[in-house]
């Protein structure tokens, strides 16, 4: 036989109340705060990234602030209507209006983010300018490399039916488009640019990952992924790969130095011969 | 009814294999999918220590992990090839083996006989049959750390060709085989659970339970297996396609042209995103089969224990079928950065977002239910409420990766790491525990001890917000989701102490279940009796023996009144009325609508 009476806690309700309120709610927005501090997003060095910088703060705004005053609500529930024991709950099975309200404004909240959502979205995929710079990046495990076009500004072609281990691109090489092509193991980029990558795989899924510029694009075999964007500021970045990809998923770094046009220019000019 | 009355005597003959092992009662089917859940959960727990040992103290020696894994690890450090595998087996384990198996065949089974007014399930040997395709798949799954290469390492989403490919990864080897036969095993198992389940409701509800009185905890097994029953053959159909990659030379998932460890491959012009969409089109709804049956748990709880009607319970069952309809409208939300048309991104970032709506409305129910109500803190109560925190906080930043843009950012990134453990992970378990701690005395006649139950919940809510709350920073400052370290990167230099910090964090999280263990066994064997109905609630279950007899009911099955939320009716004597109870003579002064039970 169970004794009900001891769940009757007005002292656990204040604790739990308390627990929820100063470690969820407080706790949660101020550990954010002291987050930006220390851990937070690697400083943004492309144009759309911008974009999107500003729609993940708006997000943390609006999600931090359903996420403060749910929690508070709870928090303070738990402790205010604690059992007194001789007391009973209101009978209160529905309100049509309040269930209304808490329909409709998620909705429009929603809505709100969807149409800025969307805007931001469109603008990051919005057609290439015809004058973007044309890379290819090609994922194998656990590397990246990457093609350039070289002096005549055309790729040369690829197949499947070329591929082979020397040749994990498939470059045909009766192409002559093909025959100054630049491939090289970093990617080397203009600032302030816009530069559309070519994404490809060899083998397994890989993601093209570049944190500072707001850039993430898998490499999916068979098929060529794209990605453009303009690089705003110079200096040397990384690549990671951020799809599980194999045994060294973790070491599939690769390095991106954006430089100006002359200096990007001439490297290729270098590697070119 | 199809069983009959003679049949609730038949236990009596019944031998000890036939009434505990391959039983058709769908009590002791429902215990046995529990216990054995529970049994995963602690290797799938177990895992993720290893993951934590792993990311939080890389340059440790661990000697006995050597003596356990003696491949897996070398120096007494984790070698690179065993974590993938170990990420996976955690990521599949957690999900289909414990969450999946414990909430909807462990709590479905019990529950949905019992609060319907049912004898047994519809198809009670049907029953048993998905019982035992269970375990030998939990068989073949573990047998894969033994196999040559090892378990699967190609993650619990199996992506191929990394998963299609012997030998792009050595889990690929024997150990993805394995995974596959093994996963097509439990789904066979699920499938002839939730045709079940569906048939039971519609066919064998009591005189008097009309689908609108149906307790929230049963819609939410009901819609489950809906869910269950329309999305797991499409996984099914990927695992057998894969198998048939491996093994028989077709190429669904593998295209032309690729070159894997040095070696040409032959396939020819498959596509690997399809696959992607088959798993996601089961994947996603699967984390709403996780979720729908603890939102049930917890809505029955929190309104036991606040002595009130759960508050709008036409809009809580409404948000529980959209949530089921638009679950099915929602997988593209993982592929926004797969290649597919930006066009597609914004179709399924409009109904991710719009799934919100319904998520919402629960919320806001649960926080009304609690309004002015007498909140009584028995250990399920705890949990539930700890579940309403938990989904908040975790439902929350799914609205940052249901953005496309903003997701470019966060896919694959601990961001998402730290939503689902919060959303899915965290707060399922939390439905499980309360379940648990709330049916326990109906399962086995016994109470489990409350003291140590609570303190069971401070931990493990202080565990949980302490492990994956700084996950969402590991993720902003962009650490990737399954790698071994995060020593390769400069812009991952500043982890390690919070990597640590998270160890932990995850380390007590995990200590803390012990006393979940210890007195869930304890009080098995020697809790203190449980009477019918120990929490004074409404549902049919309680108004039987603690636990039921073979067949449920006794002589005679019950008859429903009136809804299961009569909690604090006015001018009643009790301060609940059980759904057996006639409308009139319990409740003098209000006027009772015979049709649904309310005062009008």
């Amino acid at each position: 036989m169970s004794n009900l009476s001891e769940h009757y806690s007005p002292a656990t309700g204040r604790r739990l109340g308390l627990l929820i309120i100063i470690m969820v709610a407080i706790g949660g927005v101020l550990t954010t705060f002291w987050a930006k501090t220390r851990w937070w997003f690697p400083p943004v060095a492309s144009r759309h990234g911008a974009d999107v910088d500003q729609l993940i703060t708006t997000t943390f705004i609006v999600t931090g602030f359903v996420f403060f005053f749910v929690n508070l609500a709870l928090g303070i529930f738990v402790w205010r209507f604690a059992a007194a024991r001789e007391e009973r709950a209101i009978f209160w099975p529905d309100s049509r209006t309040l269930e209304l309200s808490y329909t409709l404004v998620p909705t429009a909240i929603l809505i709100t983010l969807i149409s800025m959502g969307a805007v931001t979205w469109a603008r990051v995929h919005s057609p290439v300018p015809r004058n973007a710079l044309r890379v290819e990046a090609l994922g194998q495990q656990f590397a990246w490399t990457f093609r350039y076009a070289g002096p005549d500004g055309a790729f040369g072609r690829t197949a499947p039916r070329f591929v082979s281990r020397q040749n994990p691109r498939g470059m045909d090489q009766s192409d002559a488009a093909g025959r100054d092509d630049i491939i090289v193991s970093e990617l080397r980029l203009p600032v302030n640019e816009p530069v559309v990558v070519l994404i490809r795989s060899s083998d397994v899924i890989h993601s093209f990952f570049l944190p500072n510029f707001r850039v993430k694009q898998d490499a999916v075999p068979g098929m060529t992924t794209q990605f453009w964007f303009t690089p705003t500021r110079r200096g040397n970045f990384e690549l990671a790969c951020a799809e599980l990809c194999g045994v060294g998923h973790y070491i599939m770094r690769g390095r991106v130095v954006v430089d100006t046009k002359a200096a990007v220019d001439a490297w290729l000019a270098d590697q070119s011969h | 009814m199809t069983v009959t009355h003679d049949h609730t005597h038949a236990e009596h003959r019944q031998s000890f294999i036939t009434r505990w092992i391959f039983s058709q009662d769908h009590k002791v089917i429902g215990i046995q999918y529990l216990m054995t859940s529970l049994l995963m959960a602690a290797i799938g727990g177990f895992l993720s220590m290893l993951i934590r040992m792993q990311l939080g103290f890389p340059t440790w020696n661990f000697y006995w992990a050597q003596w356990l894994f003696p491949g897996g690890f070398a120096d007494f450090k984790m070698k690179p090839d065993f974590y993938p595998a170990v990420v996976t087996m955690h990521g599949t384990i957690m999900v289909f083996f414990v969450l999946t198996t414990a909430l909807s065949g462990g709590f479905g089974n019990f529950l949905i006989p019992l609060t319907i007014g049912a004898r047994d399930m519809a198809f009670p040997f049907l029953n048993m049959m998905s019982y035992w395709l269970y375990p030998p798949a939990i068989v073949i799954l573990l047998i894969s750390f033994l196999v040559t290469g090892g378990a699967a390492a190609a993650g619990w989403t199996a992506y191929p060709p990394l998963s299609a490919l012997r030998n792009a990864v050595p889990g690929s080897l024997w150990g993805q085989t394995l995974w596959l036969v093994s996963l097509a095993l439990l789904i066979v198992g699920f499938l002839f659970g939730s045709l079940n389940y569906i048939t039971t409701v519609f066919n064998l509800r009591a005189r008097g339970m009309t689908m609108s009185r149906l307790p929230l905890v049963t819609w939410a097994q009901f819609l489950t297996a809906i869910l269950m029953l329309l999305s797991f053959p499409v996984l099914f159909a990927a695992v057998i396609m894969l198998l048939f990659d491996r093994h028989l030379g077709t190429s669904f998932f593998i295209p032309s042209g690729l070159v894997v460890g040095s070696q040409l491959v032959t396939h020819q012009g498959g596509n690997p995103i399809l696959w992607q969409h088959l798993f996601w089109f089961l994947g996603h709804p699967e984390v709403y089969v996780l979720i729908l049956p603890p939102m049930g748990i917890v809505s029955e709880i929190l309104s036991n224990n606040s002595r009130k009607p759960i508050f709008g319970y036409t809009f809580m069952v409404g948000s529980l079928s959209a949530i089921t309809f638009l679950s099915f409208l929602v997988w593209g939300h993982h592929m926004f950065t797969s290649g597919m048309h930006p066009l597609v991104g914004t179709a399924f970032m409009v109904t991710t977002l719009l799934i919100a709506v319904p998520s919402a409305i629960k919320v806001f129910n649960w926080l009304a239910t609690l309004w002015r109500a007498q909140i009584r803190f028995t250990s399920a109560m705890l949990f539930a409420i700890g579940f309403v925190s938990l989904f908040v906080t975790g439902g929350l930043t799914g609205v940052f990766l249901a953005s496309p843009a903003v997701d470019i950012y966060f896919q694959d990134t601990f961001f998402v790491v730290a939503h689902f453990h919060f959303v899915m992970a965290s707060a399922a378990l939390f439905g499980l525990f309360a379940g648990t701690y709330h049916w326990f005395p109906k399962m086995f006649g016994r109470m489990m001890n409350e003291r140590l139950g609570k303190i069971h919940f401070w931990l493990t809510f202080v565990g949980i917000y302490a492990t994956f709350y700084p996950m969402h920073f590991a993720g902003t400052a962009g650490m990737m989701r399954r790698i071994f370290s995060t020593t390769q990167y400069e812009f991952l230099r500043g982890l390690a102490g919070m990597n640590m910090f998270i160890s932990v964090a995850a380390f007590g999280l995990g200590i803390a279940q012990l006393i979940f263990a210890y007195n869930f066994i304890n009080s098995w064997i020697r809790g203190p009796k449980a009477d019918r109905n120990p929490w004074k609630s409404n549902t049919l279950e309680w108004q039987t023996e603690s636990p039921p007899p073979h067949g449920n009911w006794g002589a005679h099955e019950p008859t429903v009144h009136r809804w299961p939320y009569d909690y604090s009716v006015p001018g009643a004597t009790d301060d609940f009325i059980p759904q057996t109870v006639p409308a009139v003579p319990a409740v003098s002064g209000a006027a009772v609508d015979e049709s649904d039970g309310k005062p009008t």
